[in-house]
């Protein structure tokens, strides 16, 4: 029963890794794509990629939060209590970010457009990079168990927090360069393809160099997880490097449609290995899944819930993304604003 | 001296008690996020009416405001999404032990919120992509899920709320530890039924109002146009259907406090001794002895009210049958008390409002056409929002000192972080701003379309991204 907890729990952080991290990276890259003038097609090519709900992806977020408080509340106490600091940070970079979603697209002036684009930003590499830190502050063991605060500052400026951070961004960054030149190979856009291309080999590179870095750190640091990574969790590192590769791969020449899914197996199967490796403690080392698990009832209406989302929400996001790809229906001959009188209710919905 | 990062707090003045900033935090955010659930539960309904009449009658003037009020609704659901966010960092970041010892039932409804806000995130995008992509009566019906969703997330939400007040479900051990939990018994405790009414009435309440306020204004600055008329007129009707009905749920629930949690009772009729006859009291207030102390008593009335079948022999619990720390204190009794007669007095106003609006087309087949009676829309708007507030600030302000209503205390269960007061500041200042701007971007996006008047759904949050090349140029 609590192992299907941790199973919801640690699917629910993955997809959040995956899909609010896509979400993180592009506005990486918007951040680093220079003057309005200088940024403006990678801007394009961005704006064109997002999908259309993107900022509910942080309903993931808030299903992690909702798992872990129902199913494991006393180590969601003890994470809460000590990592105070790195987690108000993550929550005002998500605040500004999701403003700046909501507002960008509703203000005209570049001016404005500028303003809440910046703040977009600097809060997508705000964000990644706090959770990561506190990913980094549960792995190596410095949040304590009994529902107690740690140290709340050491627990998150460490060297695995650090180092898990920096993976964050690097592993979002990249995902989302490869999403990004996929989608200007779709629009026929071969600069822009050659753009995040080009960005993302460097990225991975960066992210590689890191990792290397970051299992030196792990193994004096964080010695449970470490142990994890190379054992149990061993073909999950060895699938997400080579769907790391495989992407690239599948982007030379024509940009193809499994480059993207590579890119998303690269990132989920990470962070599923740093759920495997510390496999069986929920805190390593003080408290295991089945310690922390609160009672049968609780338990059970989640995983409820967790089946109603699967079947109730998957059919509706796969008919958003037809509707996506869907062209707009035709405009029968009436240009806009231009109404004749007569025109029926179905027409003006049409034209309008 | 060399500092270290530990230092830090004994360096900055950090070392404040967290319990009063991290509830004033809390009310903050939550009044803040109380007054976008309206908009994002109800304007979805009022747009599928307008949309239905649209297609219905052909109403080129209904469509218009369909379209319109979906751009809205997706941009103060996008803000929602995001001051929702927050409140579920909150409940650790202000109050683990309260969340460690409990989540396992109180967490149990938010599981469901968290489904049915995605829902309704999804359908929102469906239904705003669908107006240049599907016909109009598929496109219809991708727009019913919206306020469904709406609606069953907001009594999800109400359900945790409502557990606080009435903690059922739960067996626990000696010390108080939960053993076992039954989730439905958690979900359906007695006290959500009438307050999950409640609150998604008065978000058909006050959506309606505040709609109808920025409509009664245009026709007040003299834009008497069908346009202006018929999203007034859908937007009173709703608020004017919803209020009398409130009201009798809302007496419903007044003695359903009565009858469970005697000291929000007392502090809402503000009676200091146990005692039958009790009179109902406008304003007034308890001294700092807790006398009662000014206002006006209408003999006899809050007994009366209390049960009506043994009148004014009724008898209501005063604050002094209960220890003193575990009741609200003198000046929380004094916030009660004035939040419920805000409250009542409201929307008692606004219930006389209503039957105007009433009166006027079932005697002339019209909406009235005073001045006056578009003014005080104008004004409805807030004032429904003010009762919101002061209702919701009765409800938790009556339930101290009790966080988990005879179960734990608010001072247990927050934070040892003393930090929180910077948070608070620095949550306002963002508050603050993002209210303000939500209302400059919602008062330019009304002002493009009165100059555009055409429809794109691009340049909406959730809606399809502007073709390449486009938004950049338009903007020149």
């Amino acid at each position: 029963m609590s192992t299907a907890a941790a199973v919801l729990l640690m699917v629910a952080v993955t997809f959040y890794a995956i899909f609010g991290g896509a979400d993180f990276g592009a506005g990486f890259w918007d951040l680093t794509a220079g003057s309005p003038e200088r940024g403006r097609r990678p801007r394009e090519v961005i704006e064109h990629s997002i999908g259309p709900v993107w900022e509910a992806n942080h309903v993931w977020l808030i299903f992690v939060f909702v798992v872990l408080w129902t199913c494991f509340p006393e180590a969601y106490a003890s994470i809460m209590l000590t990592l105070f600091v790195p987690l108000t940070l993550a929550a005002f970079g998500i605040v500004l970010r999701g403003a700046s979603f909501a507002f960008r697209k509703a203000v005209t002036q570049v001016r404005d457009q500028r303003i809440f684009g910046g703040t977009f930003a600097i809060s997508s590499v705000l964000v990644p990079y706090c959770f990561g830190a506190v990913a980094g502050a549960i792995a190596s063991g410095r949040v304590p168990s009994g529902g107690r605060a740690g140290d709340p500052w050491s627990s998150w400026v460490n060297p695995t927090s650090i180092v898990v951070g920096v993976l964050a961004v690097c592993v979002v960054a990249y995902v989302s360069a490869v999403l990004l030149t996929w989608d200007a190979g779709r629009l026929s856009d071969e600069e822009m393809v050659a753009y995040f291309r080009v960005r993302a080999v460097v990225v991975a590179v960066v992210a590689g160099v890191v990792a290397m870095a970051g299992v030196l750190v792990l193994r004096s640091d964080a010695r449970y997880v470490f142990d994890g990574l190379t054992t149990r969790a061993l073909p999950l590192v060895v699938l997400s490097v080579l769907a790391g590769v495989g992407a690239f791969l599948l982007l030379r020449g024509r940009p193809r449609r499994g480059a993207r899914v590579a890119a998303l197996v690269a990132s989920g199967a990470l962070v599923l290995a740093w759920g495997v490796a510390q496999w069986d403690y929920l805190l390593p080392e003080t408290l295991t899944v089945s310690q922390a698990a609160a009672p049968a009832g609780t338990i059970s209406a989640v995983l409820v819930v967790g089946v109603l989302a699967a079947l109730l929400i998957a059919p509706a996001f796969a008919y958003l993304y037809t509707l996506h790809q869907k062209s707009l229906l035709p405009d029968e001959g009436v240009d806009e604003g231009q109404q004749p009188p007569s025109r029926s209710a179905r027409g003006a919905q049409r034209n309008s | 001296m060399t500092l270290t990062l530990s230092d830090l707090p004994s360096v900055m003045p950090l070392d404040v008690n967290p319990v009063p900033w991290a509830r004033a935090q809390m009310a903050f955010t939550l009044a803040f996020h109380i007054v976008l659930v309206p908009l994002g539960v109800s304007w979805a309904a009022m747009t599928l009416i307008a949309n239905y009449r649209a297609i219905k009658r052909k109403d080129v003037d209904a469509l218009r405001m369909a379209q319109r009020w979906s751009k809205y609704m997706a941009v103060t659901f996008a803000v929602g999404a995001v001051t929702g966010t927050v409140l579920s960092f909150e409940f650790g970041l202000l109050w683990p032990q309260f969340m460690g010892k409990w989540g396992e039932a109180f967490g149990i409804p938010f599981a469901f919120e968290g489904l049915f806000f995605f829902i309704e995130a999804v359908f929102i995008s469906i239904y705003i992509f669908g107006w240049r992509r599907l016909k109009p009566w598929a496109h219809f019906w991708t727009g019913v899920p919206i306020p469904m969703a709406g609606i069953l997330g907001s009594a999800s939400v109400v359900a945790a709320n409502a557990w606080m007040n009435s903690p059922q479900g739960v067996t626990l051990d000696a010390s108080g530890n939960i053993t076992e939990v039954d989730p439905v018994g958690v979900i359906l405790n007695e006290a959500m039924p009438l307050m999950a009414t409640h609150m998604i009435i008065a978000a058909y309440l006050v959506g309606g109002f505040l709609i109808a306020s920025v409509y009664a204004a245009g026709m007040l600055r003299g834009r008497m146009d069908r346009y202006h008329r018929l999203g007034f007129i859908i937007s009173f009707t709703v608020a004017a259907v919803a209020t009398p009905v409130q009201m009798g749920v809302g007496d419903g629930l007044a003695r359903w406090v009565y009858t469970n949690q005697p000291t929000k009772f007392a502090a809402i009729e503000l009676v200091p001794q146990t005692g039958s006859d009790e009179p109902e009291i406008l304003l007034g207030r308890l001294s700092s002895s807790g006398q009662v102390e000014g206002g006006i008593a209408v003999p006899g009335l809050a007994s009366w009210l209390s049960d009506p079948s043994t009148g004014r022999g009724t008898v209501i619990q005063g604050l002094d049958s209960f220890p003193a720390d575990e009741r609200p204190t003198i000046s929380q009794v004094n916030v009660v008390h004035l939040c419920w007669d805000i409250m009542v007095g409201l929307g008692t106003l606004l219930f006389l409002f209503s039957l105007w609006y009433w009166a006027s087309w079932i005697f002339r087949r019209d909406m009235p056409r005073s001045r006056w009676f578009l003014r005080g829309a104008v004004i409805g708007g807030p004032l429904a929002v003010v009762s919101m507030e002061a209702g919701w600030t009765l409800s938790e302000v009556g339930r101290q000192p009790w966080i988990v209503y005879n179960q734990m205390k608010v001072a247990d269960a927050a934070t040892t972080n003393t930090g929180v007061w910077l948070t608070f500041i620095a949550v306002t200042l963002l508050y603050a701003a993002l209210g303000t701007t939500l209302i400059l971007v919602l008062r330019g996006m009304s002002r493009r379309g009165r100059e555009r008047d055409r429809f794109e759904d691009t340049d909406t949050p959730y809606g399809p991204p502007a073709p390449a090349g486009g938004s950049e140029v338009r903007t020149r």
